[in-house]
């Protein structure tokens, strides 16, 4: 960015590293709901919903997982919240 | 036999090539180059112990059977991953700031360091660890008799037992040599971390080329292999979605409670930084892990024939492909998977057990604590040994006992939920301040009941432990007690069922109880600690002891760190404080750091107790606020750390008060001092100006009138001068601004001159001095001018006050060890027990005792004793008034 | 004959000064030199003056001159108290304890004589 270093500056970006945090907090249960979905496909003799299909949504869902928490595992590091000590 | 025979070449060089890296990682270590031996990757890939062999092989066998209900034992664990900010990164932070060894001692850190605690933790987790051990021996055996079969089709099976044993055997020899290397847990594992983080490696590597070769080896890619998939037997969607949900549920609370888990998450993690990367990269490897199990078990149904065991696929369906390559490596894969899972379990459980079990039992059998003779360091070591060999022995029992057949194949979920009856404890602990010993207690043993006997016990099998009769009636007939179906819940299945009551009665009986009883205040005090980690998690125990002994403190850390480690210790810590050497004061952060140093080796209560014993009552430590705190607890009502600053304000108020009454104690003193000063001034003063008005104005004075007034005058004026000299003698001395004038000189000598000095022109011609001059003949080095003045003043008042018909004095001299012990006994009628306590007191003067001294005498005595670093004092029951010496042989030495 | 005064001292100097001033200007006087039996002595002696001390050995003159006050028949007889302590303390202490006159040490002969010649007088 091309910003000053200004406490505006700043302030956007611990306001930044909260909002990560946020979403942080947000992704397990994000990610609990997805997984619970398929509590709702039909079982039994009506089932309707493929192997492969449910392999591709679950999986679906395990990579978004991972690249969502890569993702912000990045931006924590960047913004200098994140765990307090230095990354090895 | 050949295969059989490259199989066995091939373990032994899979096994010295970890050996190789684990030593390497840990001479890299010592020699500080452990830099990349710590990095996230290495830290992410140490988790995925959590897939043994039962996830490498049970896994496709596991799908085969069940489709995708394999899924859930990774869904559970990626979401931890990725929700750490809420749980783990706690963990995780508490672990280091605690200096924990393991979840057992976690659990009983956070209750009041209560050991008993650690070791009902320490029980469960070797009960539900021990399955999973035998577990993994089995799949290394029958991976081994695979190969067998391939080679050897006629013949009979391998010596599954001796084949088990000798895997047993070498992990427990690798446990041993890695994990037992050092003992300080600061340093952690490096050897075997990385060992499981290659191993972590070559299963992931392994399984993706099983994989890989199925689905463009032999079915031909991606869409052929998704067509096979849908036209297989779990081609549909077939899912009990309470199963679903609750295995999720379960594999979650595992992977937080596992033994293993926790060594490596928490125990091993070097930086809470690390995290941030495992919460991406463990979800990824375990997504990886699971991904080609669906098409092995698929492709396995189809083309390996009937009723082959599809728990083996992996190995299996190579074979049949005639890729013995392949199967080698899926084999090691597999031989990978069994033995890191079987290192690391059986690694942190001998923590817990040497910790909370041999330890404390070997403490109090030998006498306890510190000061105990002997190398606490070899115990300590020679118990983790045993343990890990107890832990690798009993797995392999279990495994012999339990036949090795199906049963252990399902005793995967049943291990799980077993552990998983620590979760509302640890939970509860980390996040819950009201959470009391009492509470786990109590939970912890109604979910191990619960658990036991609605899972473990039916998971035997009916009429193994648990009777048909009960399974289906319940026990005496009690129906609504029926082992798979409480309070005639049916339908539900057993696992379910099992997870469902087992965890909630847990729960809930944790939180009541923690409810109704009130925490000890060191519980309160850990409560806060671990719950508010974030607050002051550089603050973890307050110990302030100065009275204890440094060396004391080196002593006991060198037996049980080491000599070498001990003192770099002491040294860096000292270096750190400014002092040079070995010993650094005491500090509370000195008393800390060491106690966080040896709970790595024997525990935190264990340490805390060490370290409490040579610390001792003489300090103001945490113990002391806690024993003071004990009594009020009942009617406190506030937090622990509001206590300890209630308890601070209330010590710093009674130094305050003390303080203040001295000083007033000071200021009546001074006053009576200064009243005194007038009197003894005034006194004199009177006579002189009454006479010197008398010899003014009055004219007829007869010659002998005048003769008399003046002399008195003369007298009382030679009175002030003696007083103004003995007060500012008395200032000099008290003040300790006099100089000593040091001289050597003879006893004897000096008694003659004081003798002469206290009775010149005194009238005391019938005084009789009885001397012996013999021992008087002593040579003295101090202030010989000083020591004459106590000695005159002694004789002087024993001449003035002695009230005997013939006053006699008696002057004895008697060398006691280093001190030189003189005593004037006089042979009147003494000192009354009421005065002894206050002639050394300014102005003390004694009954009728005012032949014109003012009173200063003795204490100037006193004084001038004090700075010769002597002593005077009162000797009662002599007869008469006796006053003793004493000079230290210092400064006194004999004449020849 | 003149007026008795007692005076109670332990100072054998200033006994014998005041004794001195006062019997050279006619005055009886009587001496004591401890608190223990003083309150007996004034009793049988029967003063027209009292000349007491504030330090004595046994009693302080405060409680001599208390016991008097609340014992002793003549409620008017004049007493004199000397200290050398010279805090306003004693003075307080004195009147408290039915003082008439209080005079410090060291005092003028003149002083003394003045006092006492007052004190009967009244």
């Amino acid at each position: 960015m091309s910003e000053r270093r200004s406490p505006l500056f700043l302030e956007r970006q611990s306001y930044r590293g909260r909002r990560l945090v946020d979403f942080l907090r947000i992704l397990p249960l994000l990610g609990g709901l997805l997984w619970a979905v398929p509590l709702l496909w039909p079982t039994g003799e009506e089932s309707t919903v493929t192997t492969s299909e449910a392999i591709i949504y679950i999986f679906g869902v395990w990579l978004f997982m991972v690249l969502a928490s890569a993702a912000v595992s990045f931006f924590l590091r960047r913004s200098g919240l994140s765990v307090e000590r230095k990354d090895g | 036999m050949a295969t059989m025979n490259i199989l066995v070449a091939v373990c032994f060089v899979y096994v010295a090539f970890l050996f190789f890296v684990a030593f390497a990682a840990e001479r890299a270590a010592r020699q500080g180059r452990s830099g990349w031996l710590r990095s996230p990757m290495v830290y992410t890939l140490s988790l995925s112990i959590y897939c043994t062999a039962w996830t490498f092989y049970g896994a496709v066998g596991y799908a085969a059977r069940s489709g995708m209900e394999y899924l859930t034992i990774y869904i559970g664990p990626t979401l931890v991953m990725i929700g750490w900010w809420w749980g783990l990164r706690k963990l995780v932070r508490i672990g280091r700031t605690q200096r924990v060894t393991s979840i057992a001692d976690l659990i009983s850190s956070r209750y009041g360091k209560s050991n008993l605690l650690a070791i009902g933790v320490t029980v469960l987790a070797v009960i539900g660890t021990t399955p999973y051990i035998a577990l993994q021996l089995q799949s290394v055996t029958l991976s081994f008799s695979v190969f067998a079969d391939a080679a050897d089709k006629s013949g009979g099976m391998t010596d599954m037992d001796s084949t088990a044993l000798l895997v047993a055997m070498g992990l427990a020899l690798f446990t041993i040599l890695f994990g037992t290397r050092n003992l300080d847990v600061n340093e952690r594992h490096h050897g075997v971390v990385i060992a499981i983080a290659v191993e972590a490696i070559v299963k992931l590597f392994a399984l993706l080329a099983v994989g890989a070769f199925v689905v463009w080896g032999v079915v031909g890619g991606v869409g052929e292999m998704m067509a096979r998939i849908d036209a297989s037997d779990i081609g549909h969607w077939q899912m009990r979605g309470d199963r679903w949900a609750s295995l999720i549920f379960l594999s979650a609370a595992a992977f937080l409670c596992l033994p293993r888990m926790f060594q490596v998450m928490v125990v091993e993690n070097d930086d809470e930084g690390h995290l941030r990367t495992a919460s991406w990269a463990f979800p990824a490897y375990l997504m990886v892990m699971s991904l080609f199990v669906v098409p092995i078990a698929v492709t396995g149904l189809d083309l390996l024939p009937e009723g082959s065991n599809p728990d083996l696929f992996v190995l299996t369906l190579p074979l049949a492909m005639g890729k013995e390559g392949l199967a080698m490596l899926s084999f090691i894969g597999g031989f990978s998977s069994a033995t890191s899972m079987v290192i690391v379990a059986a690694l942190a459980l001998s923590t817990m057990v040497s910790n909370h079990i041999v330890m404390p039992i070997w403490l109090s059998v030998t006498g306890g604590g510190a000061s105990v003779s002997g190398d606490v360091r070899n115990v300590v070591i020679t118990s983790r040994r045993f343990s890990i060999a107890g832990v690798v022995v009993l797995g392999y029992l279990y495994f012999r006992v339990s036949g090795g057949g199906t049963a252990l194949a399902s005793i995967g979920l049943v291990s799980f939920a077993g552990v998983a009856q620590l979760l509302p404890v640890l939970l509860g602990g980390v996040f819950w301040r009201g959470a009391t010993r009492t509470g786990a207690f109590v939970g912890l043993s109604v979910g191990f009941v619960v658990w036991t006997y609605s899972l473990l016990l039916p998971s035997f099998g009916p009429d193994a432990v648990l009777s048909t009769q009960i399974l289906d009636q319940g026990p005496f007939g009690w129906s609504w007690l029926r082992p798979q179906a409480f309070f005639g819940i049916e339908g539900l299945d057993p696992l379910v069922h099992a997870i469902l009551w087992s965890i909630s009665l847990n729960g809930l009986s944790f939180v009541l109880a923690s409810m109704v009883g009130f925490p000890t205040p060191l519980e309160r005090l850990q409560g806060a600690q671990f719950v508010n980690v974030y607050e002051h998690s550089t603050t973890p125990q307050s110990w302030s002891g100065n009275a204890a002994q440094s060396e004391d403190l080196m002593i006991m850390s060198q037996r049980i760190l080491g000599a070498r480690e001990a003192q770099t210790l002491f040294e860096r810590e000292a270096k750190r404080q400014g002092v040079s050497g070995y010993l650094p004061d005491t500090t509370p952060d000195f008393l800390q750091a060491l106690e966080r140093a040896l709970s790595g080796s024997v525990g935190t209560a264990t340490a805390h107790a060490m370290i409490g014993q040579i610390v001792g009552g003489a300090s103001v430590s945490v113990e002391d606020l806690l024993a003071v705190a004990d009594e009020t607890a009942q009617m406190m009502e506030y937090s622990s750390r509001l206590e300890a600053k209630s308890d601070e304000q209330a010590r710093t108020a009674r130094q305050l008060r003390q303080a203040n009454e001295k000083l007033q104690q000071i200021s009546v003193q001074k006053d009576a001092f200064l009243s005194q000063v007038s009197h003894e001034l005034r006194t004199p003063m009177t006579s002189i100006r009454a006479f010197s008005e008398i010899l003014r104005d009055s004219e007829r004075l007869s010659e002998s009138e005048q003769v008399k007034y003046a002399s008195i005058i003369h007298d009382e004026a030679l009175r002030l001068t003696r007083l103004l000299d003995d007060l500012l003698d008395l200032s000099v001395l008290e003040n300790g601004q006099v100089n000593l004038n040091i001289q050597s000189g003879q006893l004897g000598r000096l008694l003659d001159h004081a003798i002469a000095s206290a009775l010149t022109g005194s009238g005391a011609e019938g005084f009789v001095i009885h001397r012996d001059s013999v021992l008087e003949a002593v040579r003295l080095t101090t202030d010989l001018d000083r020591l004459s003045q106590v000695f005159i003043n002694l004789i002087s008042n024993a001449q003035k006050y002695c009230d005997a018909d013939v006053p006699e004095l008696a002057i004895r001299v008697s060398p006691r060890d280093d001190r030189i012990v003189i005593d004037f006994v006089d042979n009147g009628s003494g000192i009354s027990k009421e005065d002894q306590a206050v002639i050394f007191e300014k102005f003390a003067r004694v009954g009728a005792m005012r032949a014109g001294g003012a009173g200063l005498g003795l204490a100037i005595c006193r004084e001038i004793m004090a700075r010769l670093g002597g002593s005077v004092s009162y000797l009662p029951g002599q007869g008469g008034a006796a006053f003793r010496v004493i000079l230290p042989t210092s400064q006194a030495m004999a004449a020849q | 004959m003149g007026k008795r005064v007692l005076l109670i001292e332990d100072e054998p100097n200033i006994i014998e000064a005041i004794s001195f001033i006062l019997s050279r200007d006619g005055w009886a006087v009587a001496t004591h030199s401890n608190g223990h039996d003083a309150v007996d002595v004034v009793e049988e002696a029967k003063p027209d003056l009292l000349i007491l001390d504030v330090m004595l050995p046994g009693k302080s003159g405060f409680e001599i001159l208390r016991h008097l006050r609340e014992n002793y028949g003549p409620q008017d007889l004049p007493v004199m108290m000397l200290t050398a302590r010279g805090q306003l303390k004693d003075r307080e202490m004195a009147e408290k304890a039915g003082v008439n006159r209080f005079m410090t040490k060291p005092f003028s002969n003149a002083e003394m004589l003045e006092a006492v010649r007052e004190l009967v007088a009244s």
